[in-house]
């Protein structure tokens, strides 16, 4: 039909884009789906399957290295979000509200370095700079991987926020102000409120990078210390049984969960400011 | 003409300045402005975009600060207290709603921060959201309002602390014309319920004039002439005021006395010709006058009345009226707009030799 409108350009009815994107989906989810079925495994093997069974979440649990990994894990993560993302809070105000000044760009590349540097060399560098710390302090704590966790969590909570800042409609600051709000009003009141999704959604980002982190911590950790990734780690190196797969599971749980309430505040955010 | 009792104006200007930025990227954006707006009067700041107007506006609200001059709110000098510690409140283009905080939050926020108690926010909100006829509004967020409700609670919210100036900036841009029409009555209703200083900003010639009670006619920085809509209208002062507020002829003459505000006009035809002057008197010799469309009849041939004689060019027809474009004997273009009559048709045609007849004070000389 003449009037029938040409249909735009659309990848979707390219051929072969079907077969692309399931190969994509296949690779980047089947693993994780072996993964998780293994964990059930009621036998030792990770590549046999033998049957269903809770097995190895009761030997996960039961375990104590596990535990005391777990809770290290969870203090290292929330310590370290919950300083980065105070950071990265100021620091998102500092670079958006400010008259621009020189060396502004220079900051923002500095904030943002550890997305940039290998992390292999900040490990290192971390690992040379704590060493010498430690042979004048004797200090052995959770500090350093806190310190460390916190220097490259600060990015991730920044972006976030620094996002959320830019969008928001400059003349409502003003009006707070034209409506007697002092500037520490106008922020308590204003701005603080319309931040807060973008705060929550970069100290859920902090968190879930300093949950999963294996370099940095291998390297800055001192004896005894474990977190979660790298018990995994020193586990792989002996033998490997499908309780690696039921913490690989429980931690894949915990972070969906977190990405799942990031997506779902952030949302609401967006709407209640369009 | 000024009473005792408004002596002392509710804003003035004086000899104000604003420069932006500096080197090449220097921008006067207000030049030597020095105006006085008397308290309760709906004050309209009219030019195109970039001639100042908002900065104005912004200086006044305390968004910025004068590079030179000061600005005076009842006789003191505001020029460099932040907008905070202003008794004046604006209504934003964008209108500015906090969009975390419902209809009535929004309207008691100004009172809040004043440190009113709950009970006082609470009655004077009700009284706004009846003013701006928004009672039903009350607990929504602003986000599920439309426009028009939003520029309502925008108003109420500037208006609930009382402020001593009222400011806006374009307020009514974002609105459909049906709508802009109605808020322009509106405005004027709450202008003189609430007895508080409106001053106006807009690009919208119309808009001004039907609104002011004066129009300060801006361009470039400058503030070119103030006066009420029918002053602004009938006198403009210089060519850019003539050209920005409806439609004009520019007649090139020679003014050949001069006595007080009236002057004698000798026009390109050779017919001399009564007109106004502007204020601070201009010299004899070559200068610009400007008449209405409106303000001239087109009669037959060389009737002794017409001031100007020409060919009939153009006839545009609007239903309520007709332009008449008269191509001048000795050059140039004069538009006659007339009134259509039931027993107009075809009196006049394209081609016609016609004379144009100019009402009486109906010239007027610019200064430029």
């Amino acid at each position: 039909m003449a009037d029938t409108p040409r249909k735009p350009f659309s990848i979707r009815q390219q051929s072969g884009f079907g077969t692309i994107a399931a190969i994509c989906f296949l690779a980047l989810y089947a693993p994780i789906i072996v993964l998780v079925v293994y964990s059930f495994n009621s036998g030792n093997s990770i590549a046999i399957w033998e049957g269903f069974s809770w097995r190895w979440y009761e030997a996960a649990w039961a375990n104590d290295r596990v535990k005391d990994a777990t809770i290290v894990s969870l203090k290292l993560a929330v310590s370290a979000s919950l300083i980065a993302t105070v950071v990265a809070t100021m620091a998102a105000l500092a670079t958006t509200r400010t008259e621009p000044f020189r060396g502004m760009t220079a900051i923002y590349a500095a904030i943002n370095q550890p997305l940039m540097v290998p992390e292999i060399v900040t490990a290192v560098a971390l690992l040379i700079f704590f060493a010498i710390i430690k042979v004048h302090t004797g200090y052995q704590g959770l500090g350093y991987l806190i310190a460390a966790h916190t220097a490259f969590c600060i990015p991730f909570a920044y972006l976030p926020i620094r996002a959320r800042l830019e969008n928001m409609d400059l003349s409502l600051e003003r009006a707070a102000a034209d409506l007697y709000a002092s500037p520490w009003q106008a922020f308590r009141y204003v701005t603080l409120p319309l931040m807060a999704p973008g705060i929550m959604a970069g100290a859920m980002l902090a968190f879930v990078i300093s949950l999963d982190d294996v370099v940095i911590t291998e390297f800055v950790k001192s004896g005894g210390q474990d977190t979660l990734p790298t018990y995994m780690l020193g586990q792989l190196r002996r033998i490997i049984s499908p309780e690696i797969n039921a913490i690989s599971t429980v931690l894949l749980a915990i972070s969906i969960t977190v990405v799942t309430v990031f997506f779902v505040l952030s949302r609401r955010g967006n709407k209640s400011s369009g | 003409m000024r009473s005792v009792a408004d002596a002392v104006a509710a804003v003035s200007a004086h000899q104000v300045t604003k420069v932006f930025g500096s080197g090449s990227d220097r921008v006067v954006a207000l030049d030597d402005v020095s105006v006085d707006i008397r308290a309760n009067e709906f004050f309209t700041l009219l030019g195109p975009s970039g001639c100042g107007k908002t900065t104005l506006l912004r200086l006044i609200a305390g968004f910025d600060h004068p590079t030179s001059g000061r600005i005076d709110l009842e006789g003191q000098d505001i020029s460099y207290l932040p907008p905070y510690k202003r008794p004046v409140n604006t209504v934003f283009q964008s209108y500015a709603l906090f969009p975390h905080m419902t209809v009535a939050e929004n309207i008691g926020f100004g009172l809040k921060m004043l440190g009113k108690p709950q009970s006082e926010i609470d009655a004077e909100v009700s009284k706004m959201l009846k003013l701006v006829k928004m009672e039903a509004m009350r607990d929504r967020a602003t986000s599920a309002i439309s426009g028009g409700q939003q520029q309502r609670v925008a108003l109420a919210r500037a208006l609930a602390p009382k402020p001593k100036v009222l400011l806006l900036d374009e307020p009514l841009s974002a609105l459909d014309l049906k709508l802009r029409k109605e808020m322009q009555i509106e405005l004027k209703r709450l202008q003189s319920e609430t007895g508080i200083t409106f001053i106006f900003v807009t690009h919208d010639q119309e808009e001004a004039l039907t609104m002011s009670d004066r129009i300060a006619v801006m361009s470039a920085g400058k503030i070119l002439q103030v006066g009420s809509p029918r002053q602004i209208y009938d006198h403009p002062s210089h060519r850019f005021v003539a050209d920005f507020i409806g439609e004009t002829n520019f007649l090139e003459a020679e003014l050949t006395s001069v006595s007080k505000r009236v002057g004698k006009l000798k026009l390109g035809s050779g017919t001399t010709i009564d007109a106004s002057l502007p204020g601070d008197g201009v010299a004899k010799g070559p200068v610009t006058a400007v008449v209405r469309p409106e303000h001239a009849n087109l009669v037959k041939g060389k009737a002794a009345a017409a001031s100007l004689t020409g060919k009939l060019g153009n006839i545009v027809y609007f239903g309520t009226d007709t332009h008449y474009h008269v191509a001048l004997d000795d050059g140039g273009e004069f538009i006659v707009r007339m009134q259509n009559a039931r027993d107009d048709a075809g009196r006049w045609s394209v081609g016609d030799a016609v004379g144009v007849s100019i009402d009486k004070d109906a010239v007027q000389v610019l200064r430029d």
